[in-house]
């Protein structure tokens, strides 16, 4: 048996690793020190031309397959480690064969979740570590892979662009089908159910977990975060005669349930009729009140900037889906949020900021047309909201404190099951 | 604790014409260790999954115990899958890495350590439930994997090629414990491998399968020495039985110059099928030296008590590959012809076209 290596684009580096050592006793010299996740193999990381990848032991066949899975997942966009090459044959000194080794490329700025955990152990980080899990898990379901073994350590976390995006690492389990049954996908989220319980409980034990953070129900609350999320995502939704609102409510939904829009897509069925896909993403703090400074200026609370951004995007996708997004938000400022700001009486204005005016007659427009079951135009909803809510609130600018600061801007469950 | 049953199920994929598991019908007794064994794509996984409630099925139904399952979750079923992934928690105990699916479950902590320390007895954990994961062997690690799957109490063991990803020493080395611990436990499990040598020596019985139909269910010993078909006759046995084709003659069958004696009614099944050929099987280890089929040797292997010589033989269809077991001690050469004999009531006999078995 000889030396082999299977790549898209072999590097003769690969050739010069000692293959005839076991991976355990490679020299330090070569081998560089990162975190490292539960693994059930051996993994080490090397440098290639530079590049930081991950060898992983494992036998033949399963190196083989899981090259061809992480190929397949990287071409349909699904965020996994890229695949770098298969090296079989390997034979020790003594002439004893060694396993085959796995050889990918080290996600840049990623972490183990371990090393999430220990460089922020703030509560939330577990949620936004689940959130971003079950965005992956939903997308890989949708693409009819099944993982088999969904974990946090079988996962990369990476922050991007103030997103918290997870990656798949571990595809040695996974099988890719036409379509999943609800069967393989029940019994994919059990197994996930379990091992993400069982990582929180062993960072509890190694006094990594936030003591607020009880393993038990954060992990039993991944399957009630997947299910609706797989509802909302497998649902695309119709627009008639340009109405918005079908729009504005899946987008609150997304949001209720924690993820954010990562993008619309929509295709017209005739003259009248639009479906509408909405992408989902896990976003970190501060990320909407960041991107709506940068697109128009407005410097508002985070909770508030993540609704108006909600708004502009949901109105690109209408007017202007193939503009650049920086033009669209301009006009968006100028017929949308000031159109609404200004259309409010100045003796009204102190009553509160203009971003919260402008979010409270969204949710009024919203109100609105639950209640009459119609399309309502803008200006109506502004001439009802001013007489019907702004009228009746103390004026806000004069007091002490935030009265309009988080809570009220917090948005209640509408989720109808 | 429970039997399993399959009854005509059937699982065809979508797209696809040829059920890839067409009309099982298996009966796995209360506590029986029962294994899948077949070529891959002969429907052993599909048919596991069935039974996890990871495939639908698209006819007949799945039995555990007195419940149809046909259509259930697969958690709703009382079955524990045992995968080859065993990832232990490094800061848990050795305890807790046994029996957190059972926390998680809100089994009452008494409950969770009396089923953690029963399993550990059956696994030799006692002494280690405290340590952390670190301080085992290799060995020791499986060992506290499958406790995890022990402490379940689950109706049913699902094992898909659980070995195929160890090393060939501790491949065996588990395979003898997996197949001692069920035994100990009485849990009825099912074993799905690509591996005959697993298959035969781990089950009670052993339903071989190819192109989504079972072939065979039967003891190691019965599939050996009573294969129901040819398929099941190349299959079974390492290395492979002597497949050729022979004449059918008064008094046996001719092949490679000789007559080998078959018994009148087999020959009279053989003719009431209108055969005038028959494919034969023997076992390498069947043979002795003799005065019957002549053997160009090609190759000879000898392996200390035993030698394995590889040779062709004269057939009604040419030269034919063959391999037979003789004395490691007094090896014939390569490039001798041999002749050997067939020993009594070791030669296979099955249909050309069917490829059934004559004479059961």
């Amino acid at each position: 048996m000889s030396l082999a290596v299977k790549a898209a684009v072999a590097d003769p580096d690969l050739l010069f690793f000692p293959w005839d050592t076991p991976l355990e006793e490679w020299p330090a010299d070569l081998v560089v020190a990162l975190p490292r996740g539960i693994s059930r193999h051996i993994v080490r990381f090397v440098r290639i031309k530079g590049v930081i990848h991950a060898v992983k032991e494992i036998e033949e066949h399963y190196a083989s397959r899981e090259y061809e899975l992480l190929l397949q997942l990287t071409d349909l966009g699904v965020p996994s480690v890229r695949a770098t090459a298969v090296v079989s044959g390997r034979i020790d000194k003594n002439g004893e064969p060694l396993p085959a080794a796995l050889i990918t490329e080290h996600l840049e700025f990623s972490l183990p979740y371990r090393a999430v955990f220990s460089s922020t152990p703030r509560p939330d980080t577990a949620i936004r570590l689940l959130d971003a899990l079950t965005l992956l898990f939903v997308r890989l379901h949708s693409i009819g892979f099944s993982w088999n073994d969904c974990s946090l350590s079988n996962t990369l976390f990476r922050r991007d662009a103030g997103a918290f995006a997870a990656y798949l690492v571990d595809a040695e389990t996974g099988e890719m089908h036409p379509n999943l049954s609800n069967g393989q996908r029940q019994y994919d989220i059990e197994t996930a159910i379990l091992n993400v319980t069982g990582e929180m409980m062993d960072l509890q034990a190694g006094g990594k977990l936030p003591e607020s953070v009880d393993p038990i129900p954060v992990g039993q609350s991944l399957k009630v975060r997947y299910e609706r999320l797989w509802e909302f995502l497998s649902k695309p939704i119709l627009l008639e005669f340009g109405d918005r609102a079908p729009l504005d409510n899946h987008i609150r939904q997304l949001n209720l349930l924690g993820f954010d829009v990562s993008g619309i897509e929509m295709k017209s069925l005739d003259a009248d009729r639009q479906v509408v896909q909405v992408g989902a993403k896990v976003v970190d703090a501060g990320h909407h009140a960041r991107r709506l400074i940068r697109l128009t200026g407005l410097d508002v609370e985070e909770n508030q900037a993540r609704r108006l951004l909600n708004d502009l995007d949901s109105y690109r996708a209408t007017n202007g889906a193939n503009e650049v997004e920086e033009v669209v938000a301009h006009r968006w400022v100028t017929e949308q949020f000031e159109a609404v700001v200004s259309a409010v009486p100045r003796d009204l204005a102190k009553k509160l900021e203009p971003a919260e005016i402008y979010h409270e007659v969204l949710e009024h427009r919203w109100f609105m047309s639950e209640r009459e079951q119609r399309l309502i135009p803008i200006e109506e909803v502004i001439a009802s909201y001013i007489s019907e809510v702004l009228a009746n609130k103390p004026d806000e600018a004069t007091m002490f404190g935030s009265p309009s600061g988080l809570d009220d801007t917090m948005e209640i469950a509408l989720i109808k099951d | 604790m429970a039997k399993v049953v399959f009854k005509n199920a059937t699982r065809i994929y979508p797209g696809t014409e040829r059920p890839a598991v067409d009309n099982l019908n298996i009966e796995i007794n209360d506590g029986e260790f029962l294994v899948l064994v077949g070529p891959s794509g002969c429907g052993k996984s599909t048919s596991l999954r069935m039974l996890a409630g990871l495939e639908p099925i698209d006819g007949g139904q799945v039995f555990i115990g007195e419940r149809d399952v046909t259509h259930l979750a697969p958690k709703d079923r009382d079955i524990a899958m045992v995968f080859q992934n065993y990832a232990l928690y490094p800061h848990m105990t050795v305890a807790d890495n046994m029996g957190f699916a059972l926390k998680i479950a809100g089994k009452p902590k008494d409950e969770i350590r009396k089923r953690v320390e029963d399993a550990a007895k059956l696994l030799d954990l006692m002494e280690y439930l405290d340590r952390k994961p670190k301080a085992l062997s290799g060995g020791q690690r499986q060992r506290v994997a499958m406790g995890r799957a022990i402490v379940r109490e689950p109706q049913v063991f699902l094992m898909d090629e659980p070995l195929s990803n160890l090393d060939a020493k501790l491949r065996v080395q588990t395979r003898t414990q997996i197949a001692s611990l069920q035994r100990r436990l009485g849990v009825t499990t099912v074993y799905v491998t690509h591996d005959q040598v697993e298959a035969m020596t781990m089950g009670d019985r052993v339903a071989v399968m190819k192109d989504g139909v079972l072939q065979q269910i039967d003891s190691p010993q019965n599939l050996y020495d009573q294969p129901s078909n040819v398929f099941v006759a190349g299959f079974i046995g390492s290395p492979a039985m002597n497949l050729c084709s022979a004449y059918v003659r008064d008094s046996g069958v001719e092949v490679g110059g000789a007559q080998i004696a078959v018994s009148a009614d087999i020959l009279a099944e053989a003719r009431s099928r209108g055969l005038t050929e028959v494919t034969i099987g023997f076992r390498p280890e069947d043979m002795q030296l003799g005065e019957g089929m002549a053997i160009a040797i090609e190759f000879v292997e000898v392996l200390g008590v035993d030698a394995y010589v590889y040779g062709t033989i004269e057939t009604t269809h040419g030269q034919q590959n063959t391999v037979i077991r003789t004395d490691g001690r007094k090896p014939p050469k390569a490039g001798d012809t041999i002749r050997v004999n067939v020993k009594d009531g070791h030669i296979h006999v099955f249909d050309s076209n069917t490829g059934e078995r004559l004479g059961k």
